[in-house]
């Protein structure tokens, strides 16, 4: 590993931060010397544990916050006191995401906006609070985690797949409009993934049709993750985690 | 009135004679496309004191400062 490879002094948010990939994620920004906010949903003691291990592990500063990052003024209100903590950001990882998964044929109307308004919208209103701060600065990286239901479609997931390739073309749009200021933007596709969002998937018949053979974990993510925040000349990338399920 | 120091930002990123700029002075003639806009509001933040959100085309200087001026009478 590059030993230049630092973020002392850096600040990174990441939504969803209490859980699964995205608590690897934290832990891992941190782990690289950054400060660390963290927004959740309602999973309060599980963000403050994730906010605690950073400080006593990384001795770096971290914070967390609860917001539903589908309210857009709630959104601007939290990003206005992060900026307040922290003077600035860097680093934004847009991970927090839900499933409602049903047929098409069954599925219901409330299911289907609430994971489109969190997972893709979400994404946005986070975007577009922090953008500002990004061009200002002309310093920015905006991760985006997306899936490969976004790239291949999934029966029973016309929602989240509708929402997961709707953060792809946000990805590509962003990183155009913004790469002037040396703001990159790319999204990571992730496949199966062992977290509470796929605690009942492990029968799943997919997961035998992993070429590698078995689940990813959330610290494969996070190694992804760690790429992209280093990686000065890619923007607007797509980049599979997956096992080679989407190859 | 915001004018002198939007005037005075411009000119410096832009060396345009800060004389030559005028409030009816249209922005994309200044070499100032929207994303500099953007970037010229967050730097006079500072100096308003306050994060204005730049949500809606502005096509001239005083265009410019009045939308700054009507979102501090919020
Ligand atoms: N696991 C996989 O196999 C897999 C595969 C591809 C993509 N992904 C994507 O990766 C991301 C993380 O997945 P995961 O498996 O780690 O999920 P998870 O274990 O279910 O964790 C979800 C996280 O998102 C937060 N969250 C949910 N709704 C929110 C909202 N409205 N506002 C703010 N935060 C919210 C949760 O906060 P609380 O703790 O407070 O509830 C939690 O921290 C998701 O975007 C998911 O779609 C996962």
């Amino acid at each position: 590993m590059n030993e230049n490879k630092s973020l002392n002094g850096k600040t990174a948010v990441v939504t969803g931060g209490s859980r699964g990939i995205g608590k690897a994620v934290a832990l891992r920004l941190a782990s690289l010397g950054a400060n660390i906010a963290i927004i959740y949903a309602s999973n309060e003691e599980a963000a403050n544990k994730v906010c605690e291990k950073c400080r006593n592990e990384f001795n770096v500063e971290a914070k967390c916050y609860q917001l539903d990052v589908s309210d857009f003024t709630k959104t601007k209100e939290t990003v206005m006191q992060i900026k307040k903590d922290f003077n600035a950001v860097q680093i934004l990882v847009n991970n927090a995401g839900i499933t409602r998964d049903n047929l098409l044929a069954m599925m219901r109307e409330d299911d289907y906006d609430s994971v489109v308004d969190t997972n893709l919208k979400g994404a946005f209103n986070m975007i577009r609070h922090m953008a500002g701060m990004f061009i200002k600065n002309h310093e920015g990286c905006i991760i985006n985690i997306s899936s490969v239901a976004g790239l291949l479609g999934n029966p029973g997931q016309c929602n989240y797949s509708a929402s997961k390739a709707g953060l792809i073309g946000l990805t590509k749009s962003v990183a155009r409009e913004l790469a002037s200021k040396n703001v990159r933007c790319n999204a990571i596709a992730p496949g199966f993934i062992a977290t509470d969002m796929t605690f009942d998937q492990q029968d799943n018949p997919l997961v035998e049709r992993i070429p590698l053979g078995k689940m990813g974990s959330a610290n494969d993510v996070a190694d992804a993750v760690e790429y992209l925040v280093f990686a000065s000349y890619v923007t607007g990338e797509v980049l599979k985690v997956d096992g080679g399920i989407a190859m | 009135m915001y004018f002198d120091a939007i005037a005075k930002i411009i000119s410096e990123r832009t060396g345009t004679d800060i004389s030559t700029i005028k409030p009816e002075s249209k922005i994309f003639e200044l070499g100032i496309d929207s994303l500099d806009t953007v970037e010229i509001l967050m730097n006079l933040e500072d100096e308003i004191g306050m994060q204005i959100d730049l949500d809606q085309k502005v096509e001239t200087i005083d265009d410019l400062d009045k939308l700054i001026q009507s979102k501090m009478a919020v």
